[in-house]
């Protein structure tokens, strides 16, 4: 490498521990406020759901278990790779680093095609709010199709704000993986990777609290 | 008494400094010093000010005869709505955290810049997008909802660009939550050695107290405003009655960020009122910790108190007797800043510079905004005063007569350090008096007529409001002016103001150790170390009160 340690310095910070922790500390912050902002969804589900059960179990059992599950297992599987591609950097391993960001980034795009396709069958089934809604449960007669509407609502925006977020970190993974090709990290600086994987990982739980939340109400029927 | 000297004459300018490194328009734009990105918001706020006001001066216009003949209740409505949303979104949130937090925070750190300086400027850069939709909002026939965005009017009925309005204080948010974000990482991660936890300024603390709430409530409007907007846009969605949908919860939403957000705009004045009284009275602040602790109260309880909004929408009588306990006792931290503020200046050596008379008049407005807001956290008493113009006159006895009054205050304090020069002393004192009798001329009013049950909202109103509301404009017109002089006399002083001198007001701090305006990278030297707390103020003959 031909910068020298003090180059990686931004100019008004002491050195480079002080950068460093100045910048962990700020992405918890802001995963702060992306809890505060997906907890205010989340806030919204509890009300509705403990107003309309009957409906949140019908409108819930008619999602695809199957894809959803898959879905899961290839997100999770994502923060073992995005975990990898953070200890390569630490460790310098360049190709290894590459690789594992690369394995990232496939798998968090598997994970949108297949949301694609869930979100096209409800668009099939008129299963998207709006005026040809239209729903019936054989397992819940009683459920109210308005309400129904209400959980699909929810479903697609608290789902959408997951994908929106999970298309950023897949840019932010592009972008890391040009500058991991261009050897931009090492032992001494890997922070961007670490951020990122921050960031990465705090995406797989909102999905991790979504998967039961939406999927598995009341699956026994 | 002694006076403090003004600008000794032999006061130079530096020959280098943050303002006159580089003069392309470029090099302010693309900029990532904290100072001149302070400066960039301080122009752009003040333009919204102005719009804002406009707004204002219409709505006093109208109202000044029982009559609706100024404007129609349609555009009526657009015009308190838009006077709301820019006052609130565009000029009070990022007022002094904005400007003066931007601009301080470092220098009072001892550190070179904020912690995210590419961050600061990208906010700003938000906060100019958000503007831009907000006028594009104006521009295309305005918002009518107030700047409450209640459903399902909002949702479902307006006929009016709703959509942009929210959108913008969807943006401004972001920018919001990102200069907290930095404010706390600087403070966190970058004072100066030596700089301990309870040597820092309270104005710092103020600003992380503020930027607490920034980062954990502006979150939460933005998911609601991006609901409504999905409302609006699909014709379907969580606030719609006819899917068993609960407006209701709309307003939950809205106020657990909105009411905090008051505090947002209450607690950096605060901050401000606690440097000012400090220096002109030649004292350490009394109760330090206290002040300090204080501020953090402020921001965690103000955090469960929205209900207070909602007395008298559906919420249940038990949940109203809790949120009504809690408003009560915000009002505990708020008094003992109050009760601070006022031992500090017991035996100390006053002098009546224009900051400090901004200084008074918030301390005295303040307290009437806060007490008045007891009659409102007390659920009897606001069933008679809900919606009506005695909420209107609390909250602006808060936010005009409090935040506004503060961000004066600080602007006077810190202009010297800004620019390196000083303003007319004699006129400056003239606008504060100006500013002050305006200001209750203009609310008091608004007070009786909130008791006598005038309701808000209303462009036409009965006969016997009339004389209190020809007061209130009377008074509104004294305000404006009081509020249009220090615009002329700020301006020539840029250019013709006598030079300031590193520290005009013999003030503690560090951001007085270093020359006024400051070089880009704030101390000359090395970091500077720090021995003793911000406040080490001694005045002969005078207790101590540590």
């Amino acid at each position: 490498m031909s910068h020298s340690s003090d180059s990686l310095v931004a100019h008004h910070f002491e050195d480079i521990e002080q950068q460093n922790e100045s910048a962990v500390l700020g992405m918890w912050l802001f995963l702060a406020q992306e809890i505060m902002f997906f907890g205010g969804l989340f806030a919204v589900y509890l009300v509705y759901r403990y107003k309309y059960p009957e409906a949140w179990a019908a409108g819930s059992t008619d999602l695809d278990i199957v894809l959803g599950t898959v879905n899961t297992v290839v997100l999770l599987v994502s923060s073992l790779t995005m975990a990898m591609a953070v200890w390569s950097a630490q460790t310098g391993r360049q190709k290894g680093l590459v690789r594992y960001l690369l394995a990232t980034l496939v798998l968090g795009s598997t994970f949108l095609v297949i949301k694609a396709f869930e979100y096209y069958a409800k668009f099939v089934h008129h299963h998207v709010p709006g005026a040809s809604f239209s729903f019936h449960s054989e397992h819940f007669p009683n459920a109210d199709e308005g309400h129904v509407q209400l959980f699909y609502c929810l479903y697609f925006i608290m789902t959408g704000m997951h994908a929106l977020h999970m298309v950023i970190g897949a840019g932010l993974l592009i972008w890391l993986i040009t500058l991991a090709l261009k050897g931009k990290f090492g032992p001494d600086r890997f922070m961007k990777v670490e951020l990122t994987g921050f960031y990465w990982h705090f995406v797989d739980i909102v999905w991790v609290f979504l998967f039961p939340l939406l999927y598995l109400i009341n699956r026994h029927h | 008494m002694s006076t403090v000297a003004i600008a000794p004459e032999s006061a130079l300018m530096p020959k280098r400094h943050y303002a006159n490194v580089r003069h392309s328009v470029a090099s302010w734009l693309l900029t990532t010093d904290h100072k001149r990105i302070a400066i960039l918001y301080l122009v752009s706020i003040t333009l919204f000010f102005a719009v804002g006001g406009f707004f204002a001066m219409m709505v006093r216009l109208e109202l000044l005869t029982p009559k609706g003949d100024l404007l129609d209740g349609d555009t009526y409505n657009k015009m308190f709505t838009l006077h709301g949303i820019i006052m609130i979104f565009f000029f009070l949130i990022p007022s002094i955290p904005a400007v003066l937090g931007n601009f301080l925070i470092p220098l009072m750190v001892g550190a070179k810049d904020l912690a995210f300086p590419k961050i600061n400027l990208f906010s700003w850069y938000l906060y100019i997008i958000a503007g831009v939709v907000a006028v594009t909002a104006l521009v295309k026939g305005g918002v009518d909802t107030g700047w409450t965005f209640y459903t399902p009017y909002s949702s479902t009925y307006a006929k009016t660009e709703v959509f942009l309005a929210v959108s913008a204080a969807f943006v401004a948010g972001f920018s919001s939550i990102l200069t907290g974000l930095n404010f706390i990482v600087t403070i966190h991660k970058m004072r100066a050695p030596g700089l301990t936890w309870f040597r820092l300024p309270l104005f710092v603390w103020a600003h992380y107290a503020t930027s607490l709430i920034q980062i954990l409530g502006t979150p939460i409007i933005a998911i609601t405003l991006v609901l409504v907007a999905v409302e609006r846009i699909w014709g379907k969605g969580i606030f719609d009655p006819s899917l068993g949908g609960d407006p209701v919860l709309f307003q939950h939403m809205f106020w657990f960020y909105s009411h905090p957000a008051v505090y947002i705009m209450i607690l950096p004045g605060m901050g401000v009122i606690s440097e000012v009284i400090t220096c002109f009275s030649r004292k350490r602040i009394f109760g330090y910790e206290f002040i300090a602790f204080s501020s953090l109260a402020i921001a965690i309880v103000g955090f469960l108190v929205w209900g207070h909004h909602m007395f008298v929408s559906t919420q249940s009588t038990y949940a109203g007797m809790v949120f009504s306990f809690l408003s009560f006792l915000v009002a505990v931290p708020s008094a003992i800043k109050v009760f601070n503020w006022t031992a500090t200046l017991y035996k100390g050596e006053i002098t009546f510079e224009a900051p400090m008379l901004y200084a008074f008049g918030f301390i005295g407005l303040f307290t009437i905004g806060g007490l008045t807001g007891l009659f409102l956290a007390a659920m009897a008493t606001d069933i008679h005063f809900h919606d009506t113009y005695f909420v209107v006159a609390h909250f602006h006895y808060v936010m005009v007569g409090g935040m506004v009054m503060g961000f004066l205050c600080g602007i006077h304090y810190w202009w010297p350090k800004m620019t390196g020069r000083m303003y007319p002393p004699l006129l400056a004192s003239i606008a504060a008096a100006l500013v002050f009798v305006g200001f209750n001329c203009t609310f008091f009013p608004q007070f009786v007529l909130g008791y006598l049950g005038m309701p808000r909202r209303y462009h036409e109103y009965a006969q016997e409001f009339q004389v209190l509301n020809v007061m209130s404009t009377a008074g509104a017109s004294i305000l404006g002016l009081g509020y249009f002089i220090p615009g002329v006399y700020f301006i020539w002083s840029l250019f013709w103001g006598p030079v300031a001198g590193p520290n005009p007001w013999h003030a503690k701090g560090l951001e007085w150790q270093t020359t006024s305006p400051p070089p880009t990278f704030n101390f000359e030297e090395d970091r500077p170390i720090v021995v003793e707390e911000a406040y080490a103020y001694s005045i002969e003959g005078a207790e101590s009160v540590s």
